[in-house]
């Protein structure tokens, strides 16, 4: 029974790296920047809904944080972002690496490097029984918003025109842009869908984890190991990818063998890049082999 | 004052070969009486421990300020340099850059133990004073000891026996089964075996005992385990974020087990706020101790920063007043004189009941600790007053040392 409901946590568990793993694929699929500010995006959408808590709630907080890390992900996208999609991935990773490190320190300068407090809502708090299985009211609630967003990202993808456009991109920009259709808004709107994910990611992970201002920096690289074994650019890979990687985790723990939960998905990420580089699911892009 | 220094310089140009010869003037001592004394600080700013070590830097430049508006030491000002330690490596770079470069009279600072030791050995070859205010491994006071090295943080074996007493009286030992998690690195594993000790030689055993990797965040998997192992007592040997990640988990899973941890610093129980804050730990110090030193630290602290001082803030707050005492009794800025001084058993106004004095047999400070239990929700009235203490340990009837290693325990030989 304990190692049924591991398996089940550890289904959950991947969740969390799905909304930042997500907006991650999504945007190096599209314009080939690899975002390695994504985790400090997550870390600004978590202090987002400290200060903006105490006027909205909790809820308002949860609709205007990611809203707003969005817009600011369409902001960075159409000054930065935009000048590096035909330049060497070297630049972008640079570019991006360094705005991770002063968001970082943006957010040590102006909330200190103390962590700061913040508190599941009442009204979500609690435990969810069925027969023998407890859970926590609060990640049920997050899984299911979980499921609502990559829902969402699914329908638009797959279908209606925008998805339709974006993923022609993704395969054959030139071909595109011979039909007469820019990508350049389709970017902006892709930056600021992928990084308001993981604003939200952000928002609903401030009352179970630590906010401080290296948060960014801790969960980016699991993140990543989601996107590579899954695949850059796979909309199903990723998903898969990242429940995977908390059932490994999850599987560890459960077994005993806790101090290599993390070495487990690292080991994965080897796996898959010496067998099947392009990932799990990952499709071959044109432009990138 | 200029004008009679460089006369006196000139003079000792001129008569420089004579002087030295007849032994009568020593140049350390010209050199020493001009400028100011500079000191040394670094500590981890960044990274996991980065939020104890902004405290850690605040507490710096307060007790810099204050000492230099009372006249500095020997008369001389003091000049604080201070850097980001980062890792290991890096801590012992900056710490040779500021020895041999910037000339520094002693270093003080560090919360990573991997960093105090590296730091430790660049101080202990170029003999110079290292005072560690944050790393807490028994090691660093027996295997790897070092002349030069003095701590002023309190070892494992101190954080152990102080809350192990609270856990000894509440009955959570004897008979009971602890469930315990452990971060997966030195701090953690020189812990744990300190713990394991204090358990199994007072009749607990384990219901469970995990390792945790340092970068995990989610503590779901381990919390379910917990749950099913229905221990007397959850223990904790984790450090920095993890604390307060498993905190605000540990309410919202609705677990209920008496929980403690054996490894602690107040911002991560502030950090993980009211009502999630749970359980009985052991601190060095903390901003409710009710002597006039602790309130008039944290009245000069909360006036500067507009929060009370954490117990980081208070181990460079006194290291650094240790520091001054010594120079200013000893009267020279010279390491190996003021290793002497403090071998020799000075007593030091730690801000506690008693005074504190560093033992000379592995120069850990010996002074008072504190168990600090987390109030119930309805009896919290801020932010910050978020626990109340048990009496200093070891009571007064008790010599300081009741709490610290035993030779058997942890024992350490000094290298010259």
């Amino acid at each position: 029974m304990l190692f049924l409901q591991q398996l089940l946590n550890g289904l959950l568990d991947g969740v969390y790296y799905l909304l930042i793993a997500l907006g991650l694929s999504l945007i190096f699929a599209l314009g080939g920047v690899v975002n390695l500010a994504h985790g400090a995006l997550f870390a600004i959408g978590a202090y987002l809904t400290l200060v903006l808590t105490p006027y909205l709630g909790f809820g308002g907080s949860f609709v205007v944080a990611p809203v707003a890390v969005g817009l600011l992900g369409v902001v960075m996208e159409r000054f930065l972002f935009r000048r590096f999609y035909r330049s060497d991935p070297i630049l972008s990773l640079l570019l991006t690496f360094g705005l991770a490190m002063v968001a970082e320190q943006g957010l040590r300068m102006i909330f200190g490097a103390a962590p700061l407090s913040y508190s599941i809502p009442s009204y979500l708090r609690g435990q969810v029984v069925v027969g023998d299985f407890v859970y926590s009211f609060y990640r049920t609630m997050l899984l299911v918003v979980a499921a609502l967003c990559v829902a969402a990202l699914w329908v638009l993808l797959q279908r209606t025109s925008f998805g339709r456009v974006v993923r022609a991109g993704v395969q054959d920009p030139d071909m595109v842009g011979a039909l007469g259709i820019s990508l350049r808004p389709y970017m902006a709107w892709v930056a600021g869908i992928g990084i308001g994910l993981a604003g939200l990611a952000g928002v609903l992970l401030a009352p179970i984890y630590s906010v401080h201002p290296a948060m960014g920096a801790e969960i980016i690289t699991p993140a990543f190991v989601v996107v590579v074994i899954g695949g850059l650019g796979s909309f199903w890979g990723v998903v898969a990818a990242a429940l995977l990687v908390g059932l490994a985790k999850g599987t560890m723990v459960g077994l005993g063998y806790s101090a290599f939960s993390t070495a487990i998905i690292y080991l994965m990420m080897l796996l898959v890049l010496l067998f099947r580089p392009r990932g799990l699911f990952g499709e071959r892009i044109t432009r990138f082999e | 004052m200029d004008g009679s220094n460089a006369t006196r310089r000139g003079l000792l140009k001129g008569a420089a070969g004579a002087a030295l010869g007849a032994g009568l003037a020593r140049p350390a001592i010209v050199h020493a009486q001009s400028g100011p004394i500079r000191i040394g600080h670094l500590t981890p700013r960044t990274g996991f421990l980065g939020p104890l070590g902004e405290y850690a830097v605040m507490s710096m430049d307060l007790v810099v300020d204050e000492i230099n508006a009372g006249g500095g030491m020997m008369g001389r000002k003091i000049e604080l340099l201070k850097e980001d330690s980062v890792n290991p490596q890096t801590a012992s770079t900056k710490a040779e850059r500021m020895i041999e470069r910037d000339k520094v009279a002693c270093i003080i600072g560090e919360i990573s133990s991997a960093s105090c030791l590296t730091i430790a050995q660049v101080a202990q070859r170029m003999r110079t004073l290292f005072i560690n205010t944050g790393g807490n491994s028994d090691a660093l006071r027996s295997t790897d000891c070092k002349r030069y090295m003095f701590h002023v943080e309190s070892q494992n074996s101190m954080y152990v026996k102080s809350v192990g007493r609270s856990f000894l009286a509440a009955g959570m030992v004897k008979g009971k089964r602890w469930y315990s998690l452990t971060a997966d690195y030195a701090f953690g594993h020189d812990l744990l075996k300190v713990a394991k000790r204090f358990m199994e030689s007072n009749g607990g055993s384990f219901a469970g005992d995990d390792l945790v990797p340092t970068d995990a965040t989610d503590f779901s998997a381990y919390l379910l385990k917990i749950r099913n192992a229905k221990p007397d007592l959850v223990v904790l040997n984790l450090a920095g974020a993890q604390i307060t990640n498993f905190l605000k988990q540990y309410a919202e899973f609705g677990l209920t087990y008496p929980c403690g941890g054996f490894g602690f610093d107040t911002a991560l129980a502030w950090a993980a706020g009211k009502g999630n804050f749970v359980g009985t730990w052991p601190v060095v110090w903390h901003h409710l101790i009710e002597t006039p030193g602790s309130q008039g630290f944290v009245a000069a602290f909360s006036k500067r920063y507009g929060k009370p001082p954490e117990n980081q803030a208070w181990g460079e707050y006194v290291a650094t007043k240790i520091f001054a005492q010594a120079v200013n009794e000893a009267k020279t800025t010279d390491s190996l004189k003021l290793v002497e001084y403090f071998e020799g058993g000075a007593k030091f106004d730690v801000l506690k009941t008693r005074p504190g004095y560093f033992r000379k047999s592995d120069h850990q400070l010996m002074h008072e600790m504190y168990a600090v239990t987390a109030l119930p929700a309805d009896k919290i009235r801020n932010q910050w007053d978020i626990f109340s203490s048990s009496p200093p340990v070891p009571g007064p009837n008790e010599e300081l040392e009741a709490i610290a290693s035993t030779p058997d325990e942890a024992s350490c030989t000094f290298t010259t």
